[in-house]
């Protein structure tokens, strides 16, 4: 008995975070097919979460590149399957490192940024003043972020494999000797279509949670500073866990026989 | 841009006003919201006379931004009925709502500028956003409005940040006018201001209640402020109004309630909870 009531509890505020946030996206999303529509917002939206994380995503991808390489070699060597890395370097990138890399660096640096200003937005009331000015926050903040982070996301990540699979290429060719036409030749033939797609498969559904948790801890934060801040915390970290299971889910959904 | 309204809340709208609600902008009857336990509007009644100014008074944590958050939609009463120009505005959709809410404006407490636009926007928000206005349109209307708080245009592109507690209250007073409301609400307008510029809110509240002609509702606890922007004044105390009459009646009145309030009295029906366990709503 003194188990199962705290168990209980849990599992009831647990049912509870999941139903309010499905009713939150249900609206976000339906917000987003829903007229007026706010192209320059989007817009602006496009360009904070794509254009601005470009430096941080392309750091990560050309030195997660080089380091795949790198360390696919020591491995390989040993059984003299050094050919086997452009092959490598390429299916790591498109399948797995492009899209959850970008995304975990977007999460940081976007889902962030947007707990942090709309929660600001709630507790300095802006929110409540949109309501009085007969507009919709959903239509107004939320809308437009999600729609962007669902259209950036893939643009980005295909950015992030280009550069992911030119840093394999630097190391390949200038510290282990490989030819550099041999290199991309083998590259452009084990690149299958289906690894690029389904990384922006990846892509898209990364940048609508990361938009989401940003939108909903921010709209959703109590209490001042303090409130700000644990829901800049909640959105990094949730959106995080969520990258890392819909990885999986959507591998399974792609890759699985 | 326009709106539609559902037939349900046109037919509300057009109905005629009944002789009980003639003369009545806002009409509240046993208005109840609770928060847990703590019961914070208790079968609340109240009228607000169309073209009139009520300010509502009382003790910080009794509820009043509670009231004002009810009648704005921003909060769901537990019980209750709120009519605005005869129309029920409890259990109205999104949609209807947003309608409704076309006819209001609102000065914040701290203004609630939006950061990321420039004071020009800010006050041309709702021309553009809820009634649809180009740029081009809405920006001359916009320097009429700030024109009448004070504020000329070379304030026009500055942003929030850059302004005084003082220039935000006016830029948000301006931006509350200006798409000529019929009703407009102030949430403790002069706190945080100094006397003489809570002396100059109060004169732009008058000067632009009387100007468009409009209902007004105030909360507040700056007893000078109330008299000052004041036609009426109700006294909120335990979710009820305890008294409500006109302004020059608040010194004649024998209710102990504003006897008390009005003079800062220690000893009184009004129990101030020194404990520090209460939700503050006021």
């Amino acid at each position: 008995m003194p188990l199962i009531q705290p168990l209980g509890r849990l599992t009831l505020a647990f049912l509870e975070i999941i139903g309010r946030l499905s009713i939150f996206a249900s609206a976000a999303i339906s917000h987003c097919f829903r007229p007026p529509f706010y192209p320059r917002l989007i817009l602006k939206q496009m360009i904070e979460v794509g254009y601005y994380s470009l430096p941080v995503v392309g750091l990560t991808a050309i030195f997660t590149g080089m380091v795949l390489a790198l360390q696919s070699y020591t491995g390989f060597a040993r059984f003299s399957a050094e050919s086997a890395i452009p092959n490598v370097v390429i299916v790591s990138i498109t399948r797995e490192l492009g899209p959850v890399l970008a995304g975990l660096m977007v999460a940081g640096r976007v889902g962030a940024a947007m707990a942090a200003e709309i929660g600001t937005m709630r507790v300095t009331e802006q929110i409540d003043a949109l309501y009085t000015l007969a507009t919709n926050p959903f239509k107004y903040l939320i809308a437009p972020r999600v729609i962007a982070g669902v259209l950036t996301l893939p643009i980005l990540v295909l950015v992030a494999d280009t550069i992911g699979v030119f840093g394999g290429y630097l190391v390949a060719v200038h510290k282990l000797g490989f030819n550099p036409a041999t290199y991309l030749k083998n590259t452009l033939d084990f690149m299958q279509a289906i690894d690029v797609i389904s990384g922006l498969v990846k892509a898209a559904a990364f940048g609508f949670i990361i938009t989401l948790m940003g939108c909903y801890h921010g709209f959703n934060s109590k209490g001042g500073a303090q409130g700000v801040g644990s829901a800049t915390t909640n959105a990094v970290v949730s959106a995080s866990i969520l990258i890392l299971t819909f990885n999986y889910l959507i591998t399974e959904l792609f890759f699985s026989r | 841009m326009t709106r539609t309204i559902s037939p349900q809340a046109s037919q509300q709208v057009n109905q005629k006003k009944s002789p009980e609600n003639s003369g009545v902008k806002i009409r509240i009857r046993g208005l109840t919201k609770a928060f847990g336990p703590k019961v914070v509007l208790n079968d609340l009644d109240l009228d607000i006379h169309e073209g009139k100014s009520l300010v509502v008074i009382g003790g910080s944590g009794t509820g009043k931004s509670v009231l004002l958050k009810c009648i704005l939609g921003l909060l769901k009463p537990d019980s209750g009925s709120i009519e605005i120009d005869g129309q029920e505005i409890i259990g109205l959709g999104n949609d209807d709502m947003e309608v409704v809410r076309q006819k209001f404006g609102m000065l914040f407490q701290y203004a609630a500028l939006f950061d990321s636009l420039t004071i020009w926007e800010n006050v041309a928000f709702g021309l553009m956003q809820a009634h649809g206005m180009s740029k081009s349109d809405a920006y001359p209307i916009a320097m009429e409005k700030l024109a009448l708080v004070g504020l000329g245009e070379r304030f026009a592109g500055k942003f929030p940040a850059e302004l005084s507690t003082g220039m935000r209250k006016r830029v948000g007073l301006a931006r509350a006018i200006a798409t000529s409301p019929d009703v407009l609400f102030f949430d403790e307008p002069t706190t945080g201001l100094d006397p003489v510029m809570g002396d100059v809110i109060d004169r732009l509240i008058v000067q632009s209640v009387q100007g468009l002609g409009a209902t007004a509702l105030t909360i507040s606890h700056d007893m000078d402020s109330a008299r000052r922007i004041s036609d009426r004044i109700a006294m909120l105390y335990d979710g009820k109004i305890t008294w409500v009459g006109n302004t020059e009646d608040l010194d004649t009145t024998d209710n102990p309630y504003i006897h008390q309030f009005i003079n800062g009295l220690l000893e009184g029906p009004i129990q101030f909870r020194l404990t520090g366990t209460d939700r503050a709503t006021g």
